[in-house]
């Protein structure tokens, strides 16, 4: 199930060129070490792909769809788009698909406890969920900014049997869950498995979560030629850490006429200060364990970021984006919180579905690209989650004038 | 051979431990950080850590984050803080190492914060997020300036990490006595014979043990099992008080069971 040059990226010893590395705590080495020993033995058991691919099918729901969104494809007079549905997954995100691969390891390695960190509540949900289901005690950590504005997620975690940890310190959201995340860790690391939940973070996290999401666009690439004869021209997902996108631009890497664009959370715009894009704005630094673009101030401390999805306000992203932006295999843009709430909006009502606010941002960008191309051309776009979530805080959104 | 191993033999050669203070650089304030650097040396520390304020402290409890906020709050940087250090050297001889989360260090430069550390009488530096794969291009520039790099061993480290990290040692090994973060511990479950036992197994090297220590009593402790104590947030804890006084006594004390 796993693509053939995942294992050339190990022959890199946890980089992508300069990027990745393992910058973390003594404390914690050997049992990266044992994680990666047990990922690259699960990866050949015919017993572990067999379990994952079961509970994919089976519980997750996979494949997901690819739907063409043709009211919205017409509205927008261009290119056709197809939306990948990973927000109909069980628990509504492309998460879970990361979520249950880890545990089934964690289980393997022995472990007891689930910990994770989590931004919009989806990554945390999709644990909380996995963890019920595989019988794990389970901590979520979470920043007290995200658990007002994403109190329904808190309370879906507390009813699936996880404790909940509001995260004071900081900015109050992401990146400050991930700090305690891993204090949390250091810890407890005998009998604790750290469910990281995007390929950020230090090796192997990138390697594990970018090959567990890569369902995503080996499912894409056959769909759209099963649905069209042919790879689409362009493939947009948003970036935050960058899960969903490395998920699905992966499987078409090689195949350069397929144009993918990764979509960073421009805030209240690129030159407002206040945003979270840090392909776009950061420089490289080290946070959270890898060496990748940050946010950051000239002496190297950490910036405050924004933006309106919770799950993309962090400063950092993971190192494989950080390699993509390099070679210039990936282009990177950013939407602001205005245009993703114009793209949640619009695909609202033209097709009915609701969107996560951050998969909002990869629609915004579609929406800028399709009206300038043909109806020949073909953009799929990752709709990574859904939108319940985030009713409330649009609604409440500038007083309300959605 | 380093002055801080020196430091640390010497002292073993008299049948005495060290003490290692750990004060967070600018908390709160330059100023008083300058004044605190004095007192930590007049009080009886044989070693100072002074740290460098991190936005993101991974490694740290909740004491040093304080205190990394307040320092940051009140505009600590690196460069004021190796200036800060510069000024009180002609005053404080004893040994000062730097504590510093990776990042800020890169950002500055790995070779020029090596060439600056020196310049201010910096004597060593530790970062608790660069695990031995990763410091070999920082440990070529701190030879060069004759700065040790001090590394970290933990109760997780396997024997053949601890002969990894032993081999390129510098000044001493820093014995995390505890899988955990920075803070004051009622209780060490460690088995710290073990422990220093298997990390002289690799080196000659002196051998410091750290976090956890909240007073003269754990400190005497842990003395037969290493050649000096590393003792932080009891300390940092009064500073946020402004308990200065307290403090000195507290090092003063801690120092006295240790002799």
């Amino acid at each position: 199930m796993l693509d053939s040059d995942v294992l050339k990226m190990y022959a890199q010893e946890g980089y992508f060129d300069k990027y990745g590395g393992r910058f973390m705590p003594e404390t914690l080495m050997p049992a990266l070490q044992e994680l990666e020993r047990a990922y690259i033995k699960a990866q050949t058991d015919k017993s572990f792909i067999r379990e994952l691919a079961w509970y994919l099918e089976n519980y997750v729901g996979r494949p997901s769809l690819l739907y063409p969104a043709q009211r919205l494809s017409k509205h927008l007079g261009g290119a056709r788009i197809y939306l990948k549905r990973e927000d109909l997954n069980h628990t509504g995100s492309h998460k879970i698909n990361n979520t249950i691969g880890q545990a089934l390891l964690a289980k393997r390695m022995g472990k007891t406890r689930l910990i994770a960190e989590t931004g919009a509540g989806q990554h945390g949900v999709a644990t909380a969920t996995v963890a019920a289901l595989l019988d794990f005690e389970c901590v979520i950590y979470m920043g007290e900014e995200d658990t007002v504005r994403q109190h329904l997620n808190v309370s879906r975690m507390e009813l699936l049997g996880a404790q909940v940890i509001p995260v004071k310190s900081g900015s109050r959201t992401l990146k400050d869950a991930m700090n305690e995340a891993i204090r949390d860790w250091v810890s407890n690391v005998d009998n604790t498995y750290y469910l990281l939940g995007s390929v950020g973070g230090s090796h192997p996290y990138p390697v594990i979560v970018r090959d567990l999401q890569t369902v995503v666009g080996r499912e894409t690439r056959q769909q759209i030629v099963e649905l069209t004869g042919r790879l689409p021209d362009a493939v947009v997902a948003c970036v935050g850490g960058g899960s969903n996108a490395i998920g699905i631009f992966h499987p078409f890497l090689q195949d350069l006429e397929v144009e993918l664009i990764g979509v960073e959370a421009g805030g209240e715009g690129l030159d407002s200060g206040r945003h979270s894009a840090a392909l776009n704005k950061g420089r490289p630094g080290v946070l959270h364990g890898s060496f990748s673009y940050v946010l950051q101030d000239q002496e190297g401390q950490i910036s405050e970021v924004h933006s309106i999805a919770p799950g993309l306000d962090y400063p950092g992203v993971g190192p494989e984006h950080a390699y993509l932006k390099d070679i210039g295999r990936v282009r990177y843009t950013s939407a602001t919180d205005s245009e993703a709430l114009e793209a949640f909006k619009l695909l609202s009502i033209t097709e009915g579905i609701l969107p996560a606010i951050e998969s909002a941002h990869a629609l915004a960008e579609a929406v800028r690209m399709a009206s300038s191309m043909t109806a020949d051309k073909i953009v799929v776009v990752n709709l990574s989650g859904r939108g319940d979530k985030d009713v409330e805080s649009i609604v409440g959104y500038k007083g309300g004038h959605i | 051979m380093s002055i801080i191993t020196e430091k640390l033999r010497d002292l073993a050669n008299r049948g005495e431990t060290g003490l290692i203070t750990y004060m967070t650089g600018g908390d709160p304030d330059i100023n008083s950080s300058r004044s605190i650097l004095r007192s930590m040396a007049n009080a009886g520390a044989d070693i100072i850590e002074v740290g460098l304020p991190f936005s993101d402290p991974v490694a740290d409890g909740p004491v040093i984050q304080a205190a990394s906020n307040r320092a940051l709050a009140n505009g600590a940087t690196a460069r004021r803080i190796l200036q800060m250090i510069a000024e009180v050297r002609q005053e404080v001889s004893i040994p000062i190492v730097i504590m510093s989360y990776y990042n800020p260090i890169l950002q500055f430069g790995l070779q020029e914060f090596c060439v600056q550390a020196q310049a201010s009488g910096v004597n060593g530096i530790i970062i608790p997020d660069l695990p031995c794969e990763e410091s070999e291009l920082l440990r070529i520039y701190a030879d060069k300036c004759g700065v040790d790099l001090i590394p970290m061993v933990a109760p997780t480290t396997t024997p053949e990490r601890m002969e990894t990290i032993c081999s390129s040692a510098r000044g001493f090994i820093y014995c995390v006595s505890v899988a955990g973060v920075t803070g004051v511990r009622d209780h060490i479950k460690t088995d710290l014979h073990a422990l220093s036992s298997e990390v002289r197994r690799y080196t000659n090297l002196p051998l410091a043990i750290g976090f956890g220590v909240s007073g003269p009593g754990p400190a005497r402790d842990m003395a037969p099992f290493c050649d000096a104590v590393i003792v932080g947030s009891a300390l940092v804890e009064l500073i946020a008080e402004q308990k200065y006084e307290e403090m000195e006594k507290l090092i003063t004390d801690i120092k006295a069971a240790l002799q």
